[in-house]
């Protein structure tokens, strides 16, 4: 076998690929800009957002409590809320966002509380709505505080400890290390996300290197010329491999720092280190190295297969419609893998793709079960041997490449 | 030198069953001449010259070039042969220069005898004026002339044409068929093939009349004005052809 003329096929399909907008943008400009784009750009448009809902002072309508003065002041006195008084429309005006809640204090309500009758205090929100809730919340916790204070008075009163009420404490602690923590949230979209990318990246190349050429006209000129069919299928393989590698790494390179940037963003204000440390990925060099090599079958699978097809093309567009659905094939088992409680076992280890994207989610979270890496990897590489295999077993077919 | 011995192409078609592309066609082309394959659209002409360029196998029989047999060593075949049609376009995105020099490396030539080869075809064609454009950006001529140029960077004994004028204005046509006097002139064995029946009476030693797949005549013009009586190719082709042709129609 002549590696040589592999190489001059795959230096030429590099040449026409740099120089080919569509490839570029895809394999390129994408992966570089949509995670900065996603996670800078939609993160801070959410930290934006949530501020100004917090800044925001609203509305909170007041439903009887004449005859319970104490707690209507408290109530007014509450930090940005503005109580308003009662009309009748007060339903609609929640439903319009013109008052954000409405708090209902029954009748008597003060007295019954001195004479230990229970009572129940309404709040009306609009659920889910952002505004509605911070002003729930509000009233809630003043409501609950007063609660409590309640029960401490009477307790006091008849000379009995706290304790009475709340005989022992219970308390969570997570003992997992931060990034085990974080990768057990976000490990399967790194894993989805390099797969996806592998994928995203093959397409394009792969149409344009076999339908595309037929549609050109130039497989004939190629075939003319003394290259064994072998030696040119496996210079188109490599390049469509370095497209699906390259997005992949690209986009794995500007998530990192798209994170780091968005870390080093949030940490400037106390509530949003609070939310970041949950979100921010520790990636180290030796995760990012075993998710790679763990992604490098999954291209060579990708490219052969996305090859194989797209030569049974005889125009770019018809190329398009078979590959189009590919894109969900690879999504469902990538997505079923982000789905909580999904783990690996011995038979999904054997499921190309979702058992490479489960291992992603261990890797990612520190975790590495060599007995799992081992199959993952093997079964992997037999995939994407098969799938190369065919593709050239393909290229010699005449029934493939001049379909008509 | 081409020798083609029973050569034939089937294909399967799933409404018509099996179609015989090419069946059990048998010639012989000379070095230093030009041997023309003459037939109307569909007659086998096209799949007769990519069997011998190798780009398809024959089903039954086969086709030696230059001594290397067209089924055993396709490689070598093609290192022989220079193949030029209007189906073999240009790589839009590489230039002229790339372009042919892509194809000299493929065919195993090392960089000083490349560039050498390469500048030596650039100055005979009189393409140095475009030779960094790259081919998208080419006009029509500019373009066969870069075809031709890599047909010839390899300096193949053998040359095969298929239907080369096929579509072109008429000044690129005659640098093309220029082109083909020069390649016999210089020795090489030339087959063309072509519905145009000036060219081949204009270019051709040897005609070979095809259609249905079979060679239904071979000789030299002055031959086939003998047989059949007639002077014009033309009316010689209708001779030939048409009881095959209605037959077919028929079918």
């Amino acid at each position: 076998m002549s590696m040589r003329n592999v190489g001059i096929v795959y230096r030429k399909e590099l040449t026409e690929a740099l120089r080919d907008r569509r490839t570029v943008i895809s394999t390129i400009l994408v992966p570089l800009l949509l995670f900065p784009v996603l996670s800078v750009g939609f993160g801070s448009l959410a930290v934006a957002l949530v501020g100004k809902a917090k800044e925001e002072t609203p509305k909170v309508m007041l439903r009887g409590g004449t005859d319970s003065p104490a707690v209507v002041e408290g109530l007014k006195k509450l930090d940005k809320i503005e109580i308003v008084l009662e009309t009748p429309n007060w339903k609609d005006q929640i439903i319009n966002k013109d008052i954000r809640a409405a708090v209902e204090i029954p009748a008597g309500f003060q007295a019954d509380v001195t004479q230990q009758k229970s009572d129940t205090v309404k709040i009306y929100n609009y659920e889910g709505e952002l505004k509605s809730e911070f002003a729930t919340e509000k009233v809630e916790k003043y409501m609950k505080e007063y609660r409590d204070q309640v029960i401490k008075d009477r307790l006091a009163a008849k000379n009995l400890p706290e304790t009475v009420l709340k005989p022992f404490e219970v308390k969570r602690e997570n003992v997992a290390p931060p990034e085990k923590v974080s990768g057990a949230a976000f490990g399967g979209i790194i894993g989805y996300m390099v797969i996806l990318l592998c994928m995203t990246g093959a397409m394009y190349p792969a149409m344009d290197l076999t339908a595309g050429e037929k549609e050109r006209g130039t497989m004939e000129t190629i075939l003319s010329s003394p290259i064994s069919r072998m030696h040119l299928v496996l210079g188109k393989f490599f390049l469509i491999l370095t497209a699906a590698l390259g997005t992949a790494a690209l986009s794995v390179l500007s998530m990192g720092v798209s994170f780091s940037v968005l870390g080093h963003y949030t940490s400037q204000s106390a509530n949003g280190r609070e939310a970041a440390a949950g979100m921010i990925l520790k990636l180290g060099p030796k995760t990012v190295i075993s998710v790679f090599l763990m992604a490098l079958p999954v291209a060579v699978l990708f490219s052969a297969t996305l090859m194989t097809i797209a030569l049974f093309a005889k125009t770019y567009k018809e190329a398009q419609s078979y590959l189009t659905p590919m894109t969900f094939v690879v999504i469902i088992p990538a997505i079923a893998a982000m789905l909580p409680g999904v783990e690996l076992t011995p038979k999904l280890a054997l499921i190309p793709i979702l058992n490479v994207s489960l291992l992603c989610k261990e890797l990612v979270a520190g975790t590495y079960h060599w007995n799992y890496i081992g199959i993952i990897f093997l079964s992997t590489c037999v995939y994407a041997s098969a799938a190369l295999f065919i593709a050239i077993k393909m290229f010699q077919r005449e029934s493939v490449l001049f379909r008509s | 030198m081409i020798e083609a011995r029973g050569l034939s192409k089937r294909f399967q078609d799933k409404k018509r069953g099996e179609i015989r592309a090419v069946d059990n066609v048998s010639f012989t082309c000379q070095p230093g001449k030009i041997y023309g394959l003459l037939g109307a659209n569909g007659a086998g002409k096209t799949t007769t010259l990519r069997m011998l360029a190798t780009i398809l196998e024959p089903t039954d029989g086969t086709a030696v070039i230059c001594g290397y047999d067209v089924v055993e060593h396709p490689e070598k075949v093609r290192a022989n042969v220079g193949f030029l049609s209007t189906a073999t376009a240009l790589y839009r995105r590489l230039t002229a220069q790339e372009f042919v020099e892509y194809f000299g490396r493929l065919n195993g030539l090392d960089e000083a005898v490349l560039k050498k080869r390469v500048d030596d075809i650039f100055n005979r064609l009189d393409m140095n004026g475009f030779r960094d454009r790259r081919c998208d950006k080419l006009s029509t001529g500019m373009m066969q002339k870069t075809s031709i140029a890599r047909t010839l960077v390899h300096d193949p004994p053998v040359m095969i044409f298929d239907e080369p004028t096929n579509g072109l204005d008429i000044m690129t046509a005659r640098t093309i068929t220029g082109f083909i006097r020069e390649c016999r002139d210089n020795g090489k064995t030339v087959i063309f093939s072509t519905h145009i029946m000036s060219e081949v009476e204009k270019l051709c030693d040897t005609i070979g009349i095809i259609q249905s797949g079979k060679l239904l005549v071979e000789g030299s013009l002055g031959q086939l004005r003998d047989k059949y009586a007639e002077h014009e190719l033309e009316e010689i082709f209708v001779k030939v052809v048409t009881p095959h042709y209605a037959a077919e129609e028929a079918n």
